[in-house]
Order: structure tokens, then C-alpha cells, then sequence
């Protein structure tokens, strides 16, 4: 009788605590997720949404560092450098009640491997994943695989009893239009519990007062109410007028504006995303330009030399209004590999780039197209318009064609541009993804981003031993090595990092993070 | 008579069918939905499955047959970007666009008609002139620019209406309808005013030109010589006989409240079909952006092909010149 009063008094006192402290996030960017199956689609803002109800068994916090999730531990195994051993949470329920255990974890990378899963070639090396007791998991790899664990960041647990009693076990065959409970219901470990959904209009998820880590997060937002608002002016308004606590894709143009706002702050962090453009290096010779027989891009000096023409100062400046971080190297500062010295190795000098023209026989120039995406990228088609000027003054004459990003990347990936920009995020956090899309040979498979033409078998080996090599040491040095012979061969002429701004509320606290991915449970409000 | 009916609604489906022709041969030039639909990590047998999956391979003659013969069906594919099948996200939207446009077209027709007469019988108040004069700027300014301004002014500035959204909505068996609570009917005031702001400008120049030619005419100087009120020349005889063309150009006007309602919704972030259509040109949604404009040239050519068969009814000259052949 005594135990049953305490509980209710204490369930009274929890209660009132709980509607004390009620505070609402209203959060909009300009898009919505696409889908809630947790497989279904590997896109940005898709896994953001799914982020604060699923759980992966490692997130990565704000700094970008790994951090526990539904796996309080991991490691290659002792025995066999095949595998990784994952210790995982106990005591950890599902927002219906069900425990969470190695079989959901078993069931969920199978899920994840079916041919209609979006997030099959993430995890392409695992081979099996066998649950060793309840909380212990194994997971094979088709050789070692020293950076499995950047690969599961997104990659989030269903329960295997909740799929199969709503008939979700198969992934959401999304381009065949199948709608499946999982598309519109969510039943993850995570700290906020869907409440309703409209796609593209809103979304309401509520704090899960049974979460795992309620004691250890700030958590102190209860409910989440997410908008996508697509037109940037009205985006902005609804953070002015105070009808939008937290707003992500922030216009560079009104950042002032939001920061002089009485009660708002802008804040700001380097992103995990490099813009660059390509040359078409590997072709005799090239559609684009006005030499006939020859191609101009083969030819370092004149690579260097369009390097040493853009003046990316100025184009943080005027282009930018500062928000960018020149770059001489096309990875994020983040990335394993990237280094300050090579990160700085860009450099103006009209003078010097005029020379190495004529030393390459193009002292009088020619002209070529440059292909950019006008509504990818932060400015994408003023940073272009900025770099025919500055070509210009070497003598290259540049012809701008600016298109959306649907019939821009086309261009890149068919290789039907010799100038482009492109720009790249690293969500693995090591160079042997850039590598892999950027630098390696093209192939159906491998490079299918490389847009140069660049084909160096040798190199092409490296870069494949990187993915089995578990010396960690002997791995960085390759690396190292291999960004060596991108940077000689000028094999893209990086452009900047890009800046990611988030505007809030004051009372909203919270840092930004790199890859554009707040999760909810690291807010405080106040 | 028949005839005429049965040629009119036979050149309306030649105009559907090349409306939805030139469409699928503009797809293309919009851009590859494969790029938006798979991640930078799909390789190329990704493509090429997916591609020949979604017909994207076929020539656009053949994938605009398809569309048509699902669509006879009551079948319009499914979205590339939601992954539902379009014609469930178009009924779901499309309450959303008719309460706007409503609301939008009330106000106009009102507004307009009111200021119209108001203006035709001040001619030359000071408030007519004043009115007559602001009303050039809901004319010449673009829709967007409106919207942003009544945003910045009502919403950031005085914090009384709201910026975006529809506000809270009330499901009616299907119908989500924003008429039933507070924070929906000040969601609609914003967009409504945008929307129906040029509408309500053409309406009332109309409504004024007419009105001061038919107050010119010698049957209102009768009436007036004949001493009747002010008021039962100006509105028993004079507005009735101005509003035959004000009627016609109010129905076409009616069509395009709901097909341009797209920048409105675009501003205002309005979940109605306008929104989704610039969504769908943005990520390539070719089922989604067939179905819309099919169903927009359905409305116009319907409207159009009503009128026509209105005015069979109404000019009996029409029925003469045809008949007289027998």
C-alpha cells in the first residue's frame, strides 16, 4: 500500500515536472525526409529526420568523433581480423516495449543488405552477422575492413517482432511507389517518439521518457514540431517572427539580418563539404574548348596555372560574404588525411600562371565551357561566374553554362563535361571514400564520380588496399601518398569549404554540426 | 446542334492529348530523376536497373502512351520523390489549393466588384482616384514580391499572422479543411490576398470601364430624368448590364487562381498542388509533374469547352449561321 502511494505521488510529481518544463523545438529547413523506412533511402536529411527516433549503433556526437549508441563497445576481433565484435547496450526498450537485442541487430543489417535497401552498399563488405549471446554481436567482413565502424552511422535498428507483426519486414520498394507501415510509422530505440506525420508539411515526434540516455543527454525538449519550408525569404521570415525556433539551410544573404535580430543567433562551423572543379584531363582531345587536335587539360602546367588564377580570397569575400574556408585540398578539414599544409597549398599568382601558359603553348589562350549547378551549392553559380573572370585573366575565355543540379550531374557522372564543379562530403570521415568516387579510374563500380579521366593503375591499387589494410599506420602513409600525387597532378583545383549556419533562438543551445545533422537530444533550452 | 457539341469536345481531347505530348517531350530537358533518386554511392548498374525500371530508357512517345493508358485507368504512376502513388498525393493536396483559391476568388470578386462600382461612380472623388491609382501596383507587382512584403509587414514586423503553413486543419472524411479554426482561417488571409490580389485589380478596372460606358448610355440618363434614386439607377440597371463580360472573365479567371497559384504556395509554403508541382520540376518527378499538368489543361480546356457550349445557348446567331445549311 505504502509502495503503491510512493509510486503515484512520484508518478504525480514526474507529471506536473513534465508539463513545468514542456518546451517545444519548431524546427524548419527547406525539405522533408523522404521516407521513414529506416533503409529505405540514404539521403541527408532523410536520416536527420529518423535520427532523433531510430538509433544506429554508433553515432557520431557534434564534433564528428564516434560515440556509443546502441553499442556501448567495439573492436576487431582477437582472433580473426575478419571481424568486428560489437558489446551492445542492455536494458534498452523499443518505443512499443520490446527489448532490444542482438537479434534486432542481426535482422536489421539483413534488412539493410535486401536489393530494394538504399543503404546495401555501405555495408557491401559484410558478409554475416551472427549474435554471438544477447548483447554480443560479430560481424564478418569479406577481408579486414579497418573503417567498418564510419559506415554505420546511419545505419539504424528496427525490432525484428515490430516488423514482422505490421508485414514490414522486406524494405520499402521506393521507386515502385510501395508504401509499407514503416514508411509512415516509426518504432525505434530512440529519444523522440513519432507522433504524427504529413509528409512535406509536418512532423511531430514527443520525448521518449523511457529513453536509455534520459539522464545522460540534456533532453530537455519534449516536443519536436518539424516544418519544411522550401522558399528561403519565407524560411527566414518564420525564424524573424519567432513562429520557428531552429532553422537549418540558412541564406547566406540574410545572416546579418538574423543576427541583429533582438533574440537570435546565428551560429556557424565548417562543413563537412568541399567545392572544386574537374578537368577532363584523360581525353586526346575535348569537345568543350576551341583547340582542335590537342587537349589543353592534358597538360599540368596548364592546370596548375588555372589554380593559380582563381583568387579564392576573393571569392570568400565577395562571393561568399565569408562564409567559406579557401581550400587547397579536396578534403574536408575533418577527414582523415587531410593535412593543414596541403590544405594550404593553393595559391594566386597571375603573373606565374601567364608564364606557365605560354611554357605549356597556350600563351594566347583558348576558350572552353564550364559546366556548374545554379541550385546545389552555396552560391554555386556566382562562385562560377567569379572564376571566368579570374581565367580570364590568363587568357582563358570561359563560357558559363549554369543548370539545375538534375541536369547537371548527369553531365559528370556520363562524362559529358571537360569543366565542372563538383562539390563532396566525406560521411565515412576518411580519404579512401574520396578515393574512391574521386581519384580511382572510372569504373561501374569504382570512380563513378571521376570525372578527369585520371587512370593510374598503380594508383588504383593503392587505393584498393586501403580498404583491407588494418595497419593503421601503414594505411595513413598510403594516404598520404596517394593525396601526394593529387595534388602534383593538380587533379582538381579545390575551391573552398563550405560554412554551415544555423539560425536559432537564444534560448535554443546547441553547436553546429559538420555534417548538417542536429540530433534533438544534445539541446538544451533555456 | 449535336454536332457542334461533339466537334468542340472532339478538338478539346486533340488539344489534351498534344498538351500532354509537348509535355513528355519537355521532361527530358528538365533533368535526370535517377541522379536525385539514388545516393552519390550508386554504382552504375544501379542506374541502368533503376532506369529501365522506371521506362526512363524508352523514347518519350512510348513513355508518354504508358502514362496514358494508366491514366485512362485512373492510374497516374507513382511519385519518384514520395514513393506514393500520385494520384493519392493529389487528392491529398488538393483541398489545400481549392480553399485558397476559393477564399482568393470570394475576395476578388467582392473587393473588385465593389471598388469597381465605387470607383465608376466617384469618378473623380479623391478616394477613387487614390484607390484607382494603388490599384496599378496590384497589377504591375509580381506575386511573389506581394507576398514577401505582406509576410515581412504582417508576420516579422507585427507578429500578427503567420508566415507559412496552413495552420491547424480539421479532417473531414478526406477533406482537410483549414475553415474550422482559428489558426487555419489566419493562415489563409496572407496567401488568399496574394493569390487574389491581381484577379481582384482586373476585376475591378473591368467592373469601372464598363460601368462608366453604360452609365454614358441614354436609357440611364432616362432613368435619371425619370427621377429614380441614385441607387436604383446605379445598381438595378446600371451594374447589371456591366457584368455580362464581367462574368465571362471572372470564370476563365477562376482557372488560372488554381493553376497560378504555384508561386502563392511556393512563398507561403502552402500544401496545396501548386507546391508539389515545384517540387516535382526541382527533383524531376515526371509522374507527378505529368499528372498535374494533364489535370490543369483538363480544367482549362473543360472551362473553355463550357463556354463554348454556353454560348451556343445564349447566341441565337450561333444556332442560325449553323442550321442554316438545312
Amino acid at each position: 500500500m505504502k509502495t503503491t502511494l510512493a509510486i503515484s505521488m512520484a508518478a504525480a510529481l514526474l507529471a506536473t515536472t513534465a508539463t513545468v518544463n514542456a518546451e517545444t523545438l519548431r524546427w524548419a529547413r527547406s525539405g522533408d525526409a523522404l521516407t521513414l523506412d529506416p533503409h529505405a533511402q540514404n539521403e541527408g536529411p532523410t536520416h536527420t529526420i529518423r535520427h532523433q527516433m531510430y538509433e544506429p549503433l554508433i553515432i557520431r556526437d557534434v564534433t564528428g568523433a564516434f560515440e556509443p549508441a546502441l553499442a556501448t563497445d567495439w573492436a576487431p576481433s582477437a582472433d580473426d581480423p575478419n571481424v568486428w565484435v560489437f558489446n551492445l547496450r542492455q536494458g534498452v526498450k523499443f518505443h512499443d516495449g520490446a527489448d532490444f537485442t542482438a537479434e534486432d541487430v542481426v535482422f536489421s543489417f539483413e534488412r539493410a543488405k535486401q536489393p530494394n535497401s538504399d543503404m546495401k552498399e555501405l555495408i557491401g563488405s559484410i558478409t554475416e552477422v551472427r549474435a554471438v549471446d544477447d548483447f554480443t554481436v560479430e560481424m564478418v567482413t569479406d577481408g579486414p575492413n579497418p573503417i567498418l565502424p564510419s559506415n554505420l552511422t546511419n545505419l539504424f535498428i528496427m525490432d525484428k517482432g515490430w516488423t514482422e507483426a505490421n508485414n514490414t519486414v522486406n524494405v520499402q520498394d521506393f521507386e515502385g511507389g510501395e508504401i509499407t507501415f514503416a514508411t509512415t510509422n516509426a518504432n525505434g530505440t530512440g529519444p523522440y517518439v513519432l507522433q504524427s506525420r504529413e509528409p512535406d508539411v509536418k512532423t511531430v515526434m514527443v520525448k521518449n521518457d523511457n529513453y536509455w540516455g534520459i539522464d545522460q543527454f540534456p533532453m530537455e525538449v519534449t516536443e519536436i514540431v518539424y516544418t519544411p519550408i522550401q522558399n528561403a525569404a519565407t524560411r527566414v521570415a518564420a525564424l524573424l517572427s519567432g513562429e520557428v525556433d531552429f532553422l537549418q539551410d540558412m541564406p547566406v544573404q540574410d545572416l546579418d539580418r538574423v543576427n541583429n535580430a533582438d533574440g537570435l543567433v546565428v551560429k556557424q562551423a565548417p562543413q563537412n563539404r568541399v567545392i572544386f572543379f574537374g578537368m577532363n584531363q584523360g581525353a586526346d582531345d575535348i569537345e568543350a574548348d576551341n583547340i582542335d587536335g590537342a587537349n589543353p587539360l592534358a597538360d599540368v602546367r596548364v592546370r596548375k596555372a588555372m589554380s593559380m588564377a582563381i583568387n579564392r580570397d576573393a571569392i570568400r569575400q565577395v562571393v561568399m560574404r565569408g562564409q567559406s574556408q579557401p581550400a587547397g585540398m579536396i578534403a574536408p578539414p575533418f577527414v582523415n588525411g587531410w593535412t593543414e599544409a596541403m590544405d594550404s597549398e593553393s595559391t594566386t599568382d597571375i603573373e606565374g600562371a601567364k608564364a606557365l601558359m605560354a611554357e605549356a603553348g597556350y600563351g594566347d589562350g583558348f576558350s572552353i565551357r564550364l559546366d556548374c549547378p545554379n541550385d546545389r551549392y552555396v552560391n554555386d553559380e556566382a562562385i562560377c561566374q567569379a572564376a571566368v573572370g579570374m581565367l580570364g585573366q590568363i587568357g582563358i575565355t570561359v563560357n558559363l553554362d549554369a543548370k539545375p543540379k538534375a541536369q547537371h550531374f548527369p553531365l559528370i557522372t556520363d562524362g559529358k563535361t571537360d569543366f565542372y564543379m563538383l562539390g563532396w562530403g566525406v560521411p565515412t570521415y576518411d580519404s579512401e571514400y574520396i578515393f574512391n568516387f574521386l581519384v580511382h579510374g572510372r569504373e561501374s563500380d569504382i570512380g563513378t564520380w571521376n570525372g578527369t579521366g585520371f587512370d593510374n593503375d598503380d594508383l588504383d591499387a593503392k587505393i584498393k588496399s586501403l580498404a583491407s589494410n588494418t595497419d593503421l599506420e601503414a594505411r595513413n602513409a598510403d594516404i598520404a601518398s596517394i593525396w601526394r600525387v593529387v595534388q602534383d597532378e593538380q587533379l582538381y583545383i579545390p575551391i573552398h569549404h563550405q560554412v554551415l549556419n544555423w539560425g536559432m533562438s537564444e534560448k535554443v543551445g546547441i553547436e553546429v554540426d559538420p555534417e548538417d545533422q542536429p540530433k534533438i537530444k544534445y539541446f538544451t533550452m533555456n | 446542334m449535336l454536332a457542334y457539341i461533339i466537334r468542340r469536345v472532339g478538338q478539346s481531347a486533340l488539344v489534351l492529348l498534344i498538351v500532354g505530348l509537348v509535355a513528355f517531350a519537355m521532361f527530358r530537358f528538365v533533368g535526370d530523376p535517377i541522379d536525385n533518386m539514388l545516393g552519390q554511392e550508386r554504382t552504375a548498374e544501379d542506374i541502368e536497373r533503376l532506369r529501365s525500371q522506371l521506362g526512363l530508357d524508352q523514347p518519350f512517345v512510348v513513355q508518354y502512351y504508358k502514362f496514358l493508358e494508366g491514366a485512362v485507368q485512373g492510374n497516374f504512376g507513382v511519385s519518384y520523390r514520395q514513393g506514393r502513388p500520385v494520384a493519392e498525393i493529389l487528392l491529398e493536396r488538393a483541398p489545400a489549393t481549392l480553399e485558397l483559391a476559393m477564399v482568393s476568388g470570394v475576395l476578388a470578386i467582392l473587393f473588385g466588384i465593389a471598388l469597381g462600382v465605387f470607383t465608376a461612380i466617384r469618378r473623380d472623388g479623391v478616394l477613387a482616384n487614390a484607390i484607382m491609382s494603388a490599384s496599378l501596383i496590384g497589377v504591375s507587382l509580381p506575386t511573389f514580391l506581394i507576398g514577401i512584403l505582406l509576410i515581412y509587414l504582417f508576420s516579422v514586423e507585427l507578429g500578427w499572422l503567420p508566415s507559412f503553413g496552413r495552420g491547424e486543419t480539421v479532417d473531414l472524411g478526406g477533406w482537410t479543411t483549414g475553415f474550422l479554426t482559428e489558426s487555419g482561417l489566419k493562415a489563409l488571409i496572407l496567401p488568399s490576398i496574394t493569390l487574389g490580389l491581381y484577379q481582384m485589380t482586373l476585376i475591378m478596372r473591368l467592373v469601372r470601364s464598363e460601368m462608366l460606358e453604360v452609365l454614358r448610355q441614354d436609357y440611364i440618363r432616362f432613368a435619371r430624368a425619370r427621377g429614380l434614386r441614385d441607387r436604383a439607377v446605379n445598381f438595378r440597371h446600371a451594374l447589371k448590364n456591366t457584368m455580362v463580360p464581367v462574368i465571362t472573365v471572372i470564370g476563365l479567371q477562376l482557372g488560372a487562381i488554381i493553376a497560378f497559384a504555384i508561386i502563392t504556395e511556393t512563398v507561403f509554403q502552402w500544401p496545396g498542388v501548386g507546391l508539389l508541382f515545384i517540387n516535382a520540376v526541382q527533383f524531376v518527378d515526371i509522374p507527378v509533374m505529368a499528372a498535374y499538368l494533364m489535370l490543369i489543361s483538363v480544367m482549362f480546356v473543360g472551362i473553355n469547352l463550357l463556354v463554348d457550349i454556353l454560348y451556343f445557348f445564349i447566341d441565337p446567331r450561333l444556332r442560325v449561321d449553323r442550321s442554316g445549311g438545312h
